[in-house]
């Protein structure tokens, strides 16, 4: 039994996908932080919006579309509080953490100019190296890279030295998907905006852990995914302060993002839609709006006490098995465990365990430059939430055993 | 073609002293996972010995998680073509073997007309070739079925 006030068993009826069999065991989920699964009232809302207000928005002269809008744009007041945002305007709808991280390096690309420079980390995703590099390419500006030790967190003394005249933006992650490592990413943002910079952090595996409040933060850009956060597929969000969104060039033209269309000229619609072409999903940020206020309902102090609990039951039991080294010892850490065992491939161990009902997520996580640097191909994850026990924690390594003796 | 000599092919005894029809047999008498899993990896144990030198671009299966080499040889007296198969996860060489019990030392015309996800599906294993797995088997086997069609 864990510590914490959670109680899990309600928790987990509300998350009926978890009660299934997998190759004929309970199905054990360790891969939340590719996406993670969805409460009951997530899918009540999908239903009850298809069945009751579907319609466009912003646009019908009905009471569905009013219905529907009003649904619609409650979810952007939702988020707005969830990161403590100055402003609705400032909350941009996208696809996810990847389009909002696109809009904000293609926009900025067309005021940076050749010589400037972007700082990345050397634990991004490839959502937060690749768009930066193809703005690079556009305006000649230069990636630099900031480091990490050997514990996987974040070199922070080394960016006093990569900070110049030219230094433009700084794109972090707040934690690492593969590492777990929460960022100390406050310190960062004020180191960059001593000199000037634009910082950008991607939260996509931050938001669904612990409490984030961009004001104080004082980015400049915070992005995240909603099915990380037991939300819907499809959608994501760009938040940015109002005078950073004014000056950032929209980035897909059409409807909804104008204010009036001639063919001598076209205005732009004001914030947060001048972002927002097309139709927008809307059924999944209504029902992104239910996940957040399934997720804030619940004792998030419970929560992290229990997800860590989850942690270091993982690290102390990743002691007993032989030949297992933990990839990622950061102080701060989100129950995240990247891990590799001597003589074993990552894929051989992702199979064995889906053969014992427990999904995990193995490969290079989409963080080849981390890999590079690690000096491993790929790591095998888990990563927890908070619907997750401590038997399963237990099971996990029951079964790692097992895998182990079929090697032997 | 590789430039290794047709003897080290050759001595693979994958699709002559190991057929299809041995693994299957070999496999209806193990009843569950962990003894099926087992033995995959011991088959994948016992694939003959890949030159190192041949881990090369050139002969790299794109696949997504494990990594896996593949080279041939065609032998110009018996018409045959002789295969060898690498990779850097034991399952995935264990499946690798199947795919060489099925495949190795026969003619080209014969490869056209063997099917090897028919055998995948008695062992239950027919998920590992399903495309959504980045194990680069099914894209071993259509290596296999490209090489059979140019030779
Ligand atoms: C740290 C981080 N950034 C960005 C992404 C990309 O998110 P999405 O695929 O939802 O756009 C992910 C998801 O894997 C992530 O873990």
């Amino acid at each position: 039994m864990s510590n914490s006030t959670l109680n899990l068993d309600e928790i987990r009826q509300q998350f009926p996908i978890l009660n299934q069999e997998v190759n004929g065991k309970p199905l054990i989920y360790l891969d939340s932080a590719a996406s993670a699964q969805k409460p009951l009232a997530v899918l009540e809302a999908i239903e009850h919006y298809y069945r009751n207000d579907n319609s466009n928005v912003h646009r019908g002269a009905h009471t569905l579309g009013d219905r529907a809008t009003k649904n619609f744009e409650a979810a952007r007041d939702t988020v707005q509080k969830f990161i403590n945002a100055k402003s609705r305007q400032e909350i941009i709808w996208t696809k996810g953490t990847t389009e909002a991280i696109n809009i904000i390096a293609s926009g900025l690309s067309s005021s940076l100019e050749k010589g400037d420079e972007i700082i990345v980390s050397r634990m991004e995703h490839h959502a937060n190296i690749v768009p930066w590099q193809m703005a690079a390419e556009k305006c000649g500006a230069i990636i630099r890279v900031l480091d990490i030790n050997e514990q996987g967190e974040l070199n922070v003394d080394q960016l006093d030295s990569l900070l110049n005249e030219r230094s433009k933006v700084l794109a972090v992650t707040h934690v690492s998907n593969v590492l777990g490592t929460i960022n100390p990413v406050k310190t960062l943002i004020q180191k960059a905006q001593k000199n000037g910079l634009i910082t950008v952090i991607d939260g996509a595996q931050a938001v669904p852990h612990f409490q984030v409040d961009v004001q104080d933060l004082d980015c400049d850009f915070y992005v995240f995914s909603s099915h990380k956060l037991f939300g819907p597929t499809g959608l994501g969000v760009l938040y940015g302060k109002t005078a950073q969104l004014e000056s950032l060039p929209p980035y897909q033209g059409g409807g909804e993002m104008i204010e009036r269309v001639s063919f001598d000229h076209t205005t732009y619609n004001v914030l947060p839609y001048k972002f927002e072409a097309g139709t927008p999903a809307i059924s999944e940020a209504v029902s992104f709006a239910a996940a957040i206020d399934y997720f804030t309902g619940l004792d998030r102090a419970a929560v992290e006490v229990h997800e860590q609990a989850l942690l270091v039951s993982a690290h102390e039991q990743a002691k007993n098995i032989p030949g297992l080294r933990i990839i990622g010892t950061a102080k701060q850490k989100v129950p995240v465990m990247s891990f590799e065992i001597e003589g074993l491939h990552s894929s051989d161990i992702g199979t064995l365990l889906d053969q014992q009902g427990i999904g995990i997520r193995t490969g290079h996580h989409c963080a080849m430059p981390l890999m590079d640097y690690l000096g491993v191909s790929g790591t095998a994850r888990a990563s927890f939430a908070f619907y997750n026990t401590l038997e399963e924690v237990d099971q996990l390594f029951t079964s790692l055993a097992k895998i182990q003796r079929m090697f032997a | 073609m590789s430039e290794i000599d047709l003897a080290t092919f050759k001595a693979s005894p994958f699709g002559t002293e190991i057929c299809q029809t041995d693994i299957l047999e070999a496999f209806e008498f193990l009843d569950d996972w962990e003894e099926r899993y087992s033995y995959i990896i011991d088959l994948g144990k016992s694939l003959p010995a890949f030159p190192e030198s041949e881990k090369i671009e050139q002969n790299f299966i794109h696949g997504c998680q494990s990594q896996v080499w593949l080279i041939h040889k065609m032998d110009e007296a018996d018409k045959k073509l002789y295969l060898l198969i690498e990779s850097d996860a034991i399952i995935v060489k264990g499946l690798a073997a199947v795919v060489l019990a099925t495949f190795n030392a026969k003619t080209p015309d014969e490869i056209k007309t063997l099917d090897v996800e028919a055998l995948f599906e008695k062992m239950d294993l027919i998920r590992h070739i399903s495309p959504t797995r980045g194990n680069g088997l099914r894209s071993m086997i259509e290596r296999v079925k490209l090489i059979a069609q140019n030779n």
